[in-house]
């Protein structure tokens, strides 16, 4: 580790603490429906839109009708975007004549990796989709399935604030004023932000360039014999890069334009483009930190909560650090010394211009949120390295989370800790003047149950079973890990991989699919439920038996839950895995 | 219900035309615009031909030239990946073992550096690092004939520091570095009679 690899890494933070504040009000205003300074450009699009969907912006919906709403446009958008895959060979914007996308469940999977805003990748960007796809059906839905994310935040936020109301707001104007107020103005400057430091946005056929020395490279054969070919020029992938880059960040959805993601040069050519991604990672999450001590009228609880995200980044942020900057003591001869000339560390699977710092700390964020975007493999971290983006996941992905899932995400952890809370003083728990009941903590349980069980399930399965087994690519625990990562990620919706696993296969896709889904959806009909609920309950004045949630107690309270929960459930799995594998690496063992 | 499937429709329909084809058309144009170059991946021409990007990487094996880093796609940049190797896994030992002794022959005495033995995330790593560029500056002397103080000049002139001094890493453009020393060896034989 170098004083500088920490500079850069407090300048980060720092930024997102300095925008927590404005963003976190201009969300609150938005959906407040009050005044901001975007209104006169917006206004006219938001009526135009309201009119030609039907949608009345002054009905408000009980909780029910929001969470309809919202899982009919999520089918109906998923099932479109697999349409388009299916048919992009008819479709415009097609310059390498791509067909249509197959197998059939690789489509399927894409369809709901993009709609549940995970964006797992089973195919390779640059030699599947085409230009259309990527605009059209991908980055779409990188807007859409982030909207509505920060639409189910607010709507819960919105429960808690509100007094004997049965109604949570109304999804559409929700989703719509997300993503024309917080999501697309700044995508139109973010994205020529991103040009300016080289990232591509053309329409153009890839080009073709001729090597300044041609290569013989062995490649295998089909009859399994190496041959000899010399290669002399070198195809260079193309794009509209740029507009999907920004949302896929500034939505915390993940998925690359292309394959190797923001480790490519022409997704992430410099360290300032990487800068600004990380920014636009944690970005809204933390704002809506603020936006949710603004709207409940308690801004202390906000920054409590940011608080309890800070320092649970700034834990994940240590051990990978340490562990990528320490390298990998199997490779001998080699010089993995930090000095003034090379970063060192384990730089397999890594980018000179980022080096170990910033590797470090993409993984770190990305899974924090529920990104999913990588600037390194996390398939060649060091064992330890590599289970912090891991341990972020199973954690729910509440370090400043998803764009509104995880807002949402921690809100459940909020319930159980004020209601662990309550059970240690002997009063019935109460969040910020609502009284915590029982209906309440058991949607919490259930919301903490389900995450599990579908990773674990499906992850046991596919450690024992050929289908699962035979896409290992790396064996040993390391194989173990592979697996638990992919259902991890899908059902954390993150959408990062150990991309060694093959995971276009029938039994991959479908499961993988099913998680995403599951991930989703099962955890916010009961959040929306305790949404629904706490919006109806009267208002309680806090009295000397009330848990306060705005002191540094209340912010070491909810870490405690946070990490006790997540190590009760997934401690064993990860000892199998990442903790094992880290003990042989150390004792010098190799598979 | 119903009512709210025939919005999910219409929504559907409405915003795809909006953030699924006008938001990424109209970046293209103001990219097109106002960051041509950039917008179109700064490809590299030579005699009208198109001989690479500045920020793809390209390989080099050749003893004059700078080598770039291993790459897990050999800088097919129409398929970009890692090795994927985890840290344990023997074939990544294997690789790298044989990769440290291939380059020692080349540089007895000197440790070599990491960048120069492990895969780039990409595959299309344009750069390495300057500790790598240092590493190869003997080799390519000679193979050029020219003296070590005129290749550390040229390495110089093609590397990049940390950006506003502190963020990510000092590093060495490999190909535009290459194309200096065509340049450079092209001049003087022109030079020499």
């Amino acid at each position: 580790m170098t004083i500088n690899g920490w500079l850069q890494i407090l300048v980060f933070l720092a930024l997102i603490f300095a925008v927590t504040k404005p963003l976190g009000i201009f969300m609150a205003r938005v959906f407040n429906r009050e005044k901001t300074f975007m209104d006169p450009a917006l206004r006219p699009i938001e009526r135009v839109l309201y009119r030609v969907t039907a949608v009345d912006e002054n009905h408000e919906m009980r909780w029910t009708e929001y969470a309809i709403s919202m899982l009919l446009f999520s089918v109906v958008s998923m099932l479109v975007l697999y349409l388009i895959q299916r048919v992009q060979g008819f479709l415009p914007f097609n310059p390498q004549k791509f067909g249509a996308v197959s197998p059939a469940h690789l489509a399927f999977n894409t369809a709901a990796s993009f709609a549940t805003n995970t964006n797992w990748q089973a195919y390779a960007g640059e030699s599947t989709m085409s230009y259309f796809t990527q605009m059209a059906g991908l980055a779409y839905h990188n807007f859409v399935s982030a909207a509505v994310g920060i639409a189910l935040a607010i709507a819960f936020i919105r429960g808690v604030a509100r007094r004997q109301m049965d109604t949570i707001g109304n999804f559409w104007v929700d989703m719509v004023r997300a993503f024309l107020w917080v999501l697309l103005p700044f995508c139109i400057v973010g994205s020529l932000l991103l040009v300016s430091q080289g990232v591509v946005q053309n329409l153009r056929p890839y080009d073709h360039a001729m090597l300044i020395e041609p290569q013989q490279v062995q490649t295998t054969g089909a009859d399994g014999k190496s041959v000899a070919t010399t290669v002399t020029e070198q195809v260079i992938a193309q794009g509209p890069v740029a507009s999907q880059e920004i949302i896929k960040e500034w939505g915390t959805n993940g998925g690359g334009f292309f394959n190797a993601n923001s480790a490519h040069p022409f997704e992430n050519p410099t360290p300032l483009s990487n800068l600004i991604e990380l920014f636009c990672i944690f970005a809204i999450g933390s704002g809506l930190t603020y936006t949710l001590g603004r709207m409940t009228g308690s801004q202390r609880h906000g920054w409590s909560v940011w608080a309890a995200m800070a320092i649970l980044f700034l834990a994940g942020i240590t051990v990978t650090y340490w562990a990528e900057a320490g390298g990998n003591p199997l490779l001998r001869g080699v010089d993995q010394r930090a000095t003034a000339t090379q970063s060192g560390g384990n730089m397999e699977g890594k980018e000179v211009r980022f080096g170990i710092a910033n590797s470090a700390l993409f993984a770190t964020a990305t899974t924090d949120a529920s990104c999913g975007a990588i600037n390194g493999w996390h398939d060649s971290f060091t064992p330890l390295g590599g289970m912090v983006p891991l341990v972020n996941i199973m954690l729910s992905e509440i370090i400043f989370g998803g764009v509104g899932s995880g807002m949402y995400g921690m809100m459940i952890y909020i319930v159980l800790a004020v209601f662990i809370a309550g059970l240690m003083v002997g009063r019935t728990p109460e969040y910020l003047g609502k009284k915590i009941e029982a209906y309440d903590v058991k949607m919490a349980m259930l919301v903490v149950l389900v995450f599990p069980l579908v990773i674990l399930a499906f992850a046991a399965i596919s450690s024992v079973k050929d289908f699962g087994v035979s896409s290992i690519a790396n064996p040993g625990p390391h194989g173990l890990s592979e697996i638990l990562y992919a259902f991890t990620s899908g059902a954390g919706n993150n959408g990062s991989a150990f991309g060694g696993l093959t995971v276009n296969t029938p039994w991959y896709d479908i499961t993988m699919g099913v998680t995403m889904l599951a991930g989703r959806f099962l955890m916010i009909i009961p959040m929306l439920a305790i949404a629904g609920n706490l919006a109806r309950k009267k208002y309680v004045p806090p009295s000397l038996g009330t848990f306060p949630v705005t002191t540094p107690l209340f912010t070491v309270l909810l870490i405690g839950v946070i990490v006790i929960v997540g190590a009760l459930t997934f401690f064993p799995a990860l000892s199998l895995g990442p903790v094992l594998e880290h003990l042989m690496v150390n004792a010098g063992k190799t598979f | 219900m119903k009512k709210n499937l025939l919005t999910a429709i219409r929504m559907t329909i409405a915003t795809t035309i909006l953030l699924g084809i006008i938001y990424p058309l109209a970046v293209t144009g103001l990219a097109q615009t106002f960051f041509r170059d950039k917008a179109n991946g700064q490809l590299i021409e030579a005699n009208g031909k198109i001989v690479g990007s500045r920020i793809i990487g390209q390989a080099f094996t050749g003893s004059g030239y700078f080598h770039s880093r291993p790459s897990a796609v050999n800088y097919d940049a129409s398929n970009s990946n890692g090795s994927q190797l985890g840290p344990t896994n023997q074939k990544l030992i294997d690789r790298v073992n044989g990769d440290v002794a291939r380059l020692r022959t080349e540089n007895p005495g000197t440790p070599v550096p990491t960048d120069m033995v492990t895969t780039s995330a990409s595959g299309l790593d344009p750069e390495i690092t300057p500790a790598a560029a240092a590493f190869q500056i003997h080799r390519v002397a000679i193979e050029r004939r020219m003296t070590e103080t005129e290749i550390v000049r040229l390495v110089s002139d093609h590397t990049a520091g940390r950006t506003w001094g502190f963020l990510g890493e000092p590093r060495v453009n490999v190909l535009e570095l290459n194309l200096a020393l065509d340049e450079e060896s092209r001049v003087r034989s022109q030079e020499r009679p």
